[in-house]
């Protein structure tokens, strides 16, 4: 085993290649290209076996990853937002196929307007899909995760894609160091394929992904994928302890940081997880009874065991790096119908939006956070959800808009006369 | 914790640099985070890129806001306020910086409480030179202290694996001569205390008020604004046309170059807008009588500076 600097993408990149992946499908798309250029490069200089085709969309990538991984193969591949949105129909399909494969997301915020910055609006658009999702926070857990996530795709009670997340920027293109386990520890772990469980080969013809009419044959095998799903989670649990037992590092259903005695937790997933877990030192110095507790496996969701991890909390301040618009947070539902089956109290829910398209959280935004969800815990009633935005954001906004107004005015589309009623209202101060 | 932010310009080799920075820190045993920053644009934009190290495992992330040093490969950079060149600098931060200048004229300009440094300019640089990455990494390295010079050396050796051996030479002399000069330096980058929570300042959180459509959808309702930007300066590679060889076919290049970069006189000879072509030498793989060339960038502005000259 080795410690060294790798990015998030280098990391997940050489996930693929412990995992000794036999076909890369690719389609290149910032923020992830740079995995397909290290296994490209790999494979190339003949440090691994394996055999890469660049496909000209994701959506044809998507294809040819199922249908190789339904012929037996292990197969990874990789993309982000607009690729992954692109490949959508796709995703959906191949998980009817039972096709177990690993697919890395580099989550980057969708478009409009487009950006290249880090939010889970991507992601989440698969999250009703089939494919199981495990989110990371840190390079190494992206190494980890690609391993584990193959041993469960593979699982024959499973039978599933995986999407393993990492964030763009800040863990895609950021160097931490990274253990990289040795080939044959990883190898021990991780079989090869079970050739049995291939049910398509060359030369035998068989017709996947038949069309059925009327609902009960379509229930039947919709509702098989979510059994599967659920097994999931079970099988998850094994899996991690084997990982752990072979490599010395745990990655649970979720990670759970000072959470034992805590008040007041931050529930939150992704790379900016870290930042609460510095935050949360920090409180806790101060004599604050705050924690974390960061969802990893978000499809199959664990509610009964987040419940039960939330237990004697009394406020949980939720953020979501993702807006279902016209709803609000999507961890934050998701938590708010794990509680609901609870008898006993449940902790003050209190939502927060942070994060939209890579935009920073800073430490003091943290404190207030765990502030207002004290606040809200000590009153029993949670105040309105909250989006992370500064009157110095919307000032920044508001010189934007100015020279779109005056450009708009230059080539005369708006008369002066609308242009006053036109002119953004200025914000008021809290 | 030390906190690192380096400034330049795309082509530099700043993100390089925070890599060499990172990797040294590294091989003297620190927890180590290095990333760059940077958008859509490429070459001549402004970039940054940070390094944190410290002694337990690093948990902060992204921008950095209070740098203990900052590192500008480019002074043309510090009046671009988009560039953020002093953001979050405190009565500490020390500023190291590429310039002709004094540091007493940087410190009075700038209004710095912290030490100034200053690299002087080699005749040789120009801004696609990645060699200044290579001298603001030794130098950066010697400031904070922590690093030895074998552990510069392997870091160097190790980011530039597979870039032929004068190239290696080039950057090691580079950056081991700035790690030397600033040796009476040694260690004057201040390791920034850990944030408490203490006396926070609450953020000024606001509610985004509801806003017409008309304001609220990200328009530009200008036509033919691209124009105004100059992605010539992306450019490594000039293409060239040998007008004399040129057989006034009157459209291939200028139908495949794909960012419509060259037009054709009434004459029907082709002419390339410098100013918007990208370098991507399209042109020179389909001209038929291979009339066109390409030369690097560097060699066009040496032979625009002799014209000049002359």
């Amino acid at each position: 085993m080795t410690r060294t600097l790798l990015t998030g993408n280098a990391a997940a990149a050489w996930g693929a290649r412990l995992a000794r992946a036999e076909y890369v499908p690719a389609f290149p798309i910032t923020p992830q290209t740079e995995i397909i250029e290290k296994l490209g490069g790999w494979i190339d200089a003949g440090e691994m076996d394996g055999r890469m085709v660049t496909l000209e969309s994701e959506h044809s990538m998507i294809t040819a990853a199922g249908a190789a991984a339904a012929a037996g193969v292990r197969v990874f591949s990789a993309t982000s937002s607009q690729g992954l949105l692109y490949g959508m129909e796709m995703i959906y399909t191949v998980a009817g196929w039972r096709a177990p494969f690993v697919l890395v997301n580099v989550s980057r915020g969708l478009a409009t307007p487009l950006t290249l910055e880090s939010d889970h609006n991507d992601v989440l658009a698969a999250r009703d899909s089939g494919f199981l999702q495990i989110h990371c926070s840190t390079c190494q857990e992206v190494l980890d995760s690609v391993l584990i996530a193959y041993r469960l795709a593979e699982d024959a009670r499973v039978r599933l894609p995986v999407i393993v997340n990492l964030d763009g920027f800040y863990l895609s293109f950021t160097r931490e160091p990274v253990a990289i386990p040795d080939p044959e520890t990883a190898r021990r772990f991780l079989p090869p394929p079970d050739p049995e469980r291939a049910h398509f080969r060359a030369s035998r013809p068989i017709s996947q992904a038949v069309a059925v009419l009327g609902g009960g044959p379509y229930s039947y095998f919709r509702y098989e994928i979510h059994r599967a799903a659920q097994n999931a989670l079970s099988v998850y649990g094994e899996v991690a302890d084997a990982f752990a037992a072979a490599f010395g590092r745990s990655h649970g259903l979720f990670e759970s940081y000072r959470t034992d005695d805590a008040e007041i937790v931050f529930f939150m997933m992704g790379s900016f997880a870290t930042k609460a877990k510095a935050a949360v030192d920090c409180l806790r110095a101060d004599g604050w009874s705050a924690g974390l507790l960061r969802p990893r496996l978000l499809r199959p969701y664990p509610d009964a065991e987040i419940a039960a991890a939330l237990a004697g909390t009394r406020g949980v301040a939720v953020v979501d790096q993702n807006l279902s618009i016209g709803k609000g947070g999507v961890l934050y539902t998701e938590l708010a119908s794990a509680l609901a089956a609870r008898r006993d109290a449940s902790p003050v829910l209190v939502s927060f939006i942070g994060g939209l398209g890579g935009r920073d959280i800073g430490a003091e935004e943290f404190f207030e956070m765990a502030a207002v969800t004290r606040k809200a815990a000590q009153e029993g009633r949670a105040p309105e959800p909250r989006l992370l935005y500064t009157a110095t954001e919307l000032r920044e906004m508001r010189k934007l808009q100015s020279i779109a107004l005056r450009e708009r005015h230059q080539i005369g589309e708006i008369p002066p006369a609308r242009r006053a009623s036109a002119r953004p209202e200025r914000e008021e101060r809290p | 914790m030390y906190c690192i932010r380096l400034h330049g310009r795309g082509g530099q080799g700043m993100k390089t640099a925070s890599r060499i920075l990172g990797s040294a820190f590294f091989e003297e045993g620190f927890e180590v985070q290095d990333a760059p920053r940077y958008g859509a644009e490429r070459r001549g934009a402004p970039i940054f890129a940070y390094v944190r190290a410290a002694r337990r495992p690093i948990l902060e992330r992204g921008i950095i806001r209070r740098p203990d040093l900052v590192v500008v490969a480019d002074e043309t950079l510090v009046p671009v306020s988009a560039a953020g060149v002093v953001q979050g600098v405190g009565p500490y931060t020390v500023l190291l910086i590429h310039s002709a200048e004094a540091p007493a004229v940087w410190k009075r300009r700038l209004k710095l409480g912290g030490e100034v440094f200053t690299l002087p300019v080699a005749p040789e640089d120009r801004a696609d030179v990645p060699l200044i990455g290579a001298s603001c990494a030794g130098a950066a390295a010697r400031l904070v202290g922590e690093i030895s010079r074998d552990a510069l050396e392997e870091a160097i050796r190790s980011e530039l694996v597979g870039m032929r051996a004068e190239v290696v030479a080039e950057n090691l002399e580079r950056a081991l001569g700035a790690y030397d000069r600033l040796a009476p330096h040694a260690g004057c980058v201040r390791e920034g205390d850990a944030e408490g929570v203490g006396p926070f300042e609450s953020p000024d959180w606001i509610d985004l008020p509801f806003e017409d459509a008309r304001i609220s959808a990200p328009d530009i309702h200008a036509g033919g604004t691209s124009v105004q930007v100059r992605t010539g300066l992306w450019r490594t590679m000039r293409p060239l046309i040998d007008l004399e060889h040129c057989h006034r076919c009157a459209w291939v290049c200028s139908t495949f170059c794909p960012d419509g970069a060259i037009r054709v006189d009434d004459a029907g000879a082709p002419q390339i807008d410098y100013d918007h072509c990208k370098g991507c030498l399209v042109c020179v793989a389909v001209c038929p009588p291979h009339a066109i060339h390409a030369i690097p960038e560097e060699q066009a502005a040496d032979a625009a500076a002799a014209e000049n000259a002359a």
